[in-house]
């Protein structure tokens, strides 16, 4: 079952000072979802939000919200609200007040905003909370308090803008939780942009995972980690040992000097590509077993897993393991052909 | 802690050398007459120049209001602008006060005087000549020219400390030009406000220069008044000293009645 497409991003391009921000994004946002915008900083995924806002012109393409063309449409016009980096509360408001604007601009009757007000109150857990200063709250508080200011408006999308950034780990993680189910429980479509892969796996239902402006690839959480289409999106997404490797022929790949049957297929013969393979998926066996054989150069306990590095033939590989190894022992290592991800070299 | 007490020392004492002692001074001044008796006549005396008062106050206002007037969108324009342009901008408000004070109002003098520059344009633009030096409108003019700066200055650094990001959330939340301006940025630049009117009122309520040299004979201000009752012919400190400390208390007040504006201000963001 899948809903309208209530955003189209078609062509969309963005030039600022002869700088390409954004080459040619297009995207297909669904209503109800949850994408996210994922990328490290300087790849254009807030540019993108900021279009999608109004705040921001494209140089070319066209935006469309329910297939009606809105790129010339000022942000005070649109159906959308967004949730700043920073917040941006007004400091000379209080909180009611601060929930409140964006109705009293609408000219809500004054029973109509406190009784809305009051249910995003109660949907942020700000309860009893109306008369305080924006600068007597903390920045969890705040945070809650720019969510239910944009949220009151009854958008059609919200976007938020990598907005649990500043906020502690932990508080990150409840507030993670929360958004997800704000999200749910008003069946509104969100867009949100993070640097944080985490965030973005546990989140969202679509992440689109963006690099120099471009999309690289678009997919489920689950997608987007077990399948990534090319090495960046491999690295970004979780830690990866990415080998250079030959594609001899369907499923036999060569790498550090062993061939190794893999479940990819398709490409040139004799191509040159990128092998990419996750550090919980590297075995690493008693000496002599396995087809590579490495040294353990050191080891660290992470809770959950140990990580290790293990050099092989020149190559130092990433390895988690919940079994420790001393260093400077010798160690066999394989690799299951599932756990082989082959990924065309990427054009630099 | 001593040593920090140590320290203010010098400060301590320079503030009671030429702030406090001279303060006392002019008090004793105020309620003595010349052979040091105890008298309430002068300050009396001063409701005698009742209209001169009237009048500093309500020039001193006019050109403190359009000071505003003028400073506020420009200043704006100047936070926005930032960077390179901005300094400039900045640096070209702040030019004419690295002149000489005297300098610049006598400038304003040839420029208004009856065949002054502005006289002469006009007669060339084939308008008629107005006679604008020696009248309340070239003080108010002068006012305005030489304090100017003081109204941008606080003025530009409250505005600059407006995050964009909080005029787009505004405009997000469906706020459009005018009422971003009514419900954001008049309300966030109130404190700028607030000391740039003072600092605008203030010199200017008290200013004698400008008065007498644009104002002609005709246009005493309670600057002048006091002027003439130190240096002039009307040699008189015990007055002098009296419409000082009754200038003092006005300012005071007019300054507490501003202060009250940002204290509300303050308020709502506390309670």
């Amino acid at each position: 079952m899948k809903n309208n497409v209530i955003l189209r991003l078609f062509d969309i391009c963005a030039e600022f000072d002869d700088e390409l921000i954004l080459n040619k994004i297009n995207l297909r946002i669904y209503d109800k979802s949850f994408v996210t915008l994922l990328g490290p900083s300087g790849c254009g995924k807030t540019t993108t939000l900021r279009i999608i806002g109004g705040f921001e012109k494209p140089t070319s393409g066209k935006l469309f919200f329910n297939s009606l063309d809105i790129t010339d449409l000022p942000p005070y016009k649109r159906k959308v609200n967004t949730v700043f980096q920073k917040y941006a509360l007004f400091p000379h408001l209080n909180v009611f007040e601060n929930i409140a604007f964006g109705l009293k601009i609408r000219k809500f009757s004054k029973k109509e905003i406190e009784r809305n007000v009051a249910a995003m109150l109660e949907l942020v857990n700000l309860k009893g909370f109306e008369k305080r200063g924006i600068e007597r709250l903390s920045g969890g508080q705040q945070q809650r308090v720019a969510i239910a200011r944009a949220l009151v408006n009854r958008p059609k999308v919200l976007l938020l803008d990598e907005p649990l950034g500043a906020l502690d780990l932990k508080l990150r993680k409840e507030m993670q939780t929360e958004l997800k189910n704000i999200q749910q429980q008003l069946e509104i479509t969100f867009v949100y942009v993070t640097h944080d892969q985490e965030e973005a796996l546990t989140m969202s239902d679509v992440v689109v995972v963006m690099n120099n402006g471009q999309i690289q690839q678009i997919g489920s959480p689950i997608d987007i980690y077990n399948e990534p289409q090319n090495a960046f999106v491999a690295d970004f997404i979780g830690e990866s040992n990415i080998i250079n490797g030959i594609m001899y022929k369907d499923y036999m790949v060569g790498f550090l000097g062993h061939d190794f049957i893999c479940v990819d297929k398709g490409f040139a013969c004799n191509e040159e590509v990128d092998v990419v393979i996750r550090p919980e998926d590297v075995k690493l066996l008693e000496a002599g077993n396995g087809r590579l054989e490495g040294v353990v150069e050191s080891i660290i306990f992470k809770g959950v897993h140990y990580e290790m590095k293990v050099d092989s033939a020149g190559y130092s590989w990433t390895v988690h393991s919940t079994l420790p190894k001393n260093v400077g022992s010798l160690v066999g290592i394989d690799i299951d052909p599932n756990d082989i991800h082959i990924m065309k070299k990427m054009e630099i | 802690m001593k040593k920090l007490r140590m320290l203010s020392l010098p400060y301590i004492s320079w503030v009671c050398m030429f702030t406090v002692v001279p303060l006392l001074i002019v008090i004793f001044f105020a309620i003595t007459t010349p052979s040091g008796k105890f008298t309430i006549l002068n300050i009396s005396n001063v409701g005698r120049y009742f209209s001169v008062i009237v009048k500093s106050i309500l020039l001193a206002s006019i050109a403190t209001f359009i000071s505003l007037i003028i400073a506020y969108p420009f200043s704006y324009i100047i936070s926005r602008i930032g960077g390179r342009t901005g300094k400039i901008a900045m640096m070209i408000v702040m030019l004419p006060m690295w002149m000489n004070f005297l300098l610049r109002t006598y400038a304003w003098m040839t420029i208004l005087e009856k065949n002054g520059l502005l006289n002469k344009l006009l007669v060339y633009l084939n308008f008629s000549p107005v006679n604008i030096i020696n009248t309340k409108i070239a003080v108010v003019i002068g006012m305005i020219y030489n304090y100017l700066p003081f109204m941008v200055l606080p003025l530009v650094s409250v505005m600059k400390k407006i995050e964009p990001s909080v005029i787009e959330a505004a405009q997000d939340l469906g706020s459009s030009g005018f009422s971003i301006f009514t419900k954001i940025i008049i309300p966030l630049t109130m404190p700028g406000v607030v000391s740039g009117v003072t600092m605008v009122f203030v010199p200017a309520v008290s200013t004698f220069i400008i008065s007498r040299m644009l104002g002609g004979g005709g246009n005493l201000l309670i600057g002048d008044l006091i002027d003439m009752q130190f240096l002039g012919n009307s040699y008189n400190p015990h007055l002098g000293a009296a419409i000082s400390l009754v200038l003092m208390v006005l300012i005071l007040l007019c300054m507490s009645v501003m202060n009250q504006f940002e204290c509300e201000d303050m308020e709502g963001k506390l309670v």
